[in-house]
């Protein structure tokens, strides 16, 4: 039985696997629509989000599958001192395979090892979210064509943006990326991550304050919100939240072939007219997490039935 | 100052001046019914100053503690008077229940009966983080 916690979890060649099938799935739907039938998810989001639990459940349906839901957890058995543990133990009871998000930091792992079928992160706090990962990686790969000679721009909350750190740690494996990290000084890259996925193996990075100065060298700007959820204090949330937005005047010097991505959902920090600018590949982003999420889900099962 | 020598027990010498109280505290030694004694700021021909622990008492003591709180420590097993055991120690891989995640984020801070477990990351400066949330030790 295998989970997938952290994006490191998968190989390379695995996440390039999954990518060759996802192609496959958006050029031949119709031959995957019957692949999970007789298969149950159970989405256990402990923490409000309709995008990742949605977009679970409509991966689970085009692969033909069933699904059952813990939506909020202020009416599940959490709520009533429920450990993480014991939850996954029950559901395990009645699904093929879990797709949880929880507020704490390492509460996947927890699931992963007590559950008795696969575990699949769906963000744990700030800490990691393997499957918006996939996703950036599908979307990157289908823009770019690969991964390798990018110049990557991060830009905003790098402090608790679980999306980032996952990204890096996957872009990192691969050869000749640089890093623009753009972030305030309050919300730049932790260490760790910095230290185990960067200086470790050489990476170049660069830390900057400044997003218009650095935008004309990236082939990849990824914004990210400013969550309201992760901080303690009010007014650090309200002095930070408008750092960075990005409108058409910005992007005006950047290459004609920029790739904007955001894991969504945003706030301000795109203004809506660059929605227009056929650099903006943020809804793309949407599509092809589901579309990762349904490859994913196969290997998993199938790895599981063997 | 004299400490008398203890008969049969545990000598943990070579423990870097200062951290002698924290290796006390963290080997549970306070709980403990037996006679102790830390001494500190001992002066040391190889390491200027250091401190000592000693047990009166034939106990196991937890050598991961050690190899955590500082792996240049001696352990000494003390049997009738005599040194029967020495060991060197060194930084394990792995903590468990040694130390508590400090991250208020962290699944340990509210999940019962989860052990709080470490990991060695970076040997060369001694760091270790928590296998939940990555937070360093």
């Amino acid at each position: 039985m295998r989970s997938v916690i952290d994006i490191l979890d998968l190989t390379e060649s695995e996440i390039d696997s999954l990518i060759t099938v996802s192609d496959d799935i958006i050029s031949n739907p119709a031959k995957y629509a019957r692949k999970c039938a007789g298969k149950k998810l159970a989405t256990l989001f402990f923490e409000p989000s309709t995008r990742t639990r949605m977009s679970f459940e409509a991966a689970m349906y085009e692969l033909g599958g069933n699904v059952i839901s813990m939506t909020d957890a202020a009416s599940s058995s959490a709520a009533k001192g429920e450990s993480v543990a014991d939850t996954v133990r029950t559901v395990s009871c009645y699904a093929d395979i879990i797709a949880m998000r929880h507020p704490k930091e390492g509460a996947a792992l927890v699931a992963a090892k007590n559950a008795l079928v696969p575990v699949i992160n769906a963000g744990d706090g700030g800490h990691c979210h393997p499957t918006q990962t996939l996703a950036d990686l599908l979307t990157i790969h289908r823009e770019k064509g690969g991964f390798d000679n990018l110049t990557v721009g991060l830009c905003g909350d790098l402090k608790f943006g679980r999306t980032v750190h996952s990204l890096i740690n996957a872009l990192a494996r691969n050869k000749n990326v640089r890093f623009v990290l753009i972030s305030p000084e309050e919300l730049k890259l932790p260490s760790y991550v910095k230290d185990a996925s960067l200086k470790s193996k050489g990476i170049p990075y660069e830390q900057t304050t400044d997003l218009e100065k650095v935008i004309p060298s990236l082939d990849i700007l990824y914004m990210t919100r400013v969550q309201r959820e992760r901080f303690f204090n009010e007014e650090d949330y309200l002095r930070l939240k408008d750092s960075y937005i990005l409108t058409p005047e910005k992007l005006k010097n950047a290459k004609e072939d920029l790739c904007v991505m955001h894991p969504l959902p945003r706030v301000n920090e795109i203004s809506v007219e660059v929605d227009r600018d056929k650099r903006a590949c943020y809804f793309k982003q949407v599509f092809n997490g589901k579309i990762m999420r349904m490859a994913l889900m196969l290997k998993l099962l199938q790895e599981d039935s063997k | 100052m004299n400490i008398d020598s203890i008969r049969n027990g545990i000598v943990i010498d070579h423990i870097t001046a200062g951290s002698g109280m924290r290796l006390y505290e963290l080997l549970g030694l306070d709980s403990l019914d037996v006679s102790v004694a830390i001494i500190k700021n001992v002066t040391s021909k190889k390491m200027g100053k250091k401190d000592i622990i000693k047990i009166d008492a034939d106990i196991p003591v937890d050598l991961n503690v050690i190899g955590y709180v500082d792996p240049s420590a001696t352990v000494n097993y003390i049997k009738d008077g005599k040194l029967y055991e020495k060991r060197n120690i060194e930084m394990p891989e792995t903590l468990v229940n040694v130390i508590k995640c400090k991250n208020p984020r962290c699944i340990t801070s509210c999940e019962q009966e989860l052990d709080h477990v470490f990991c060695l990351t970076d040997r060369e400066h001694k760091v270790y983080r928590c296998v939940y949330c990555e937070t360093k030790a």
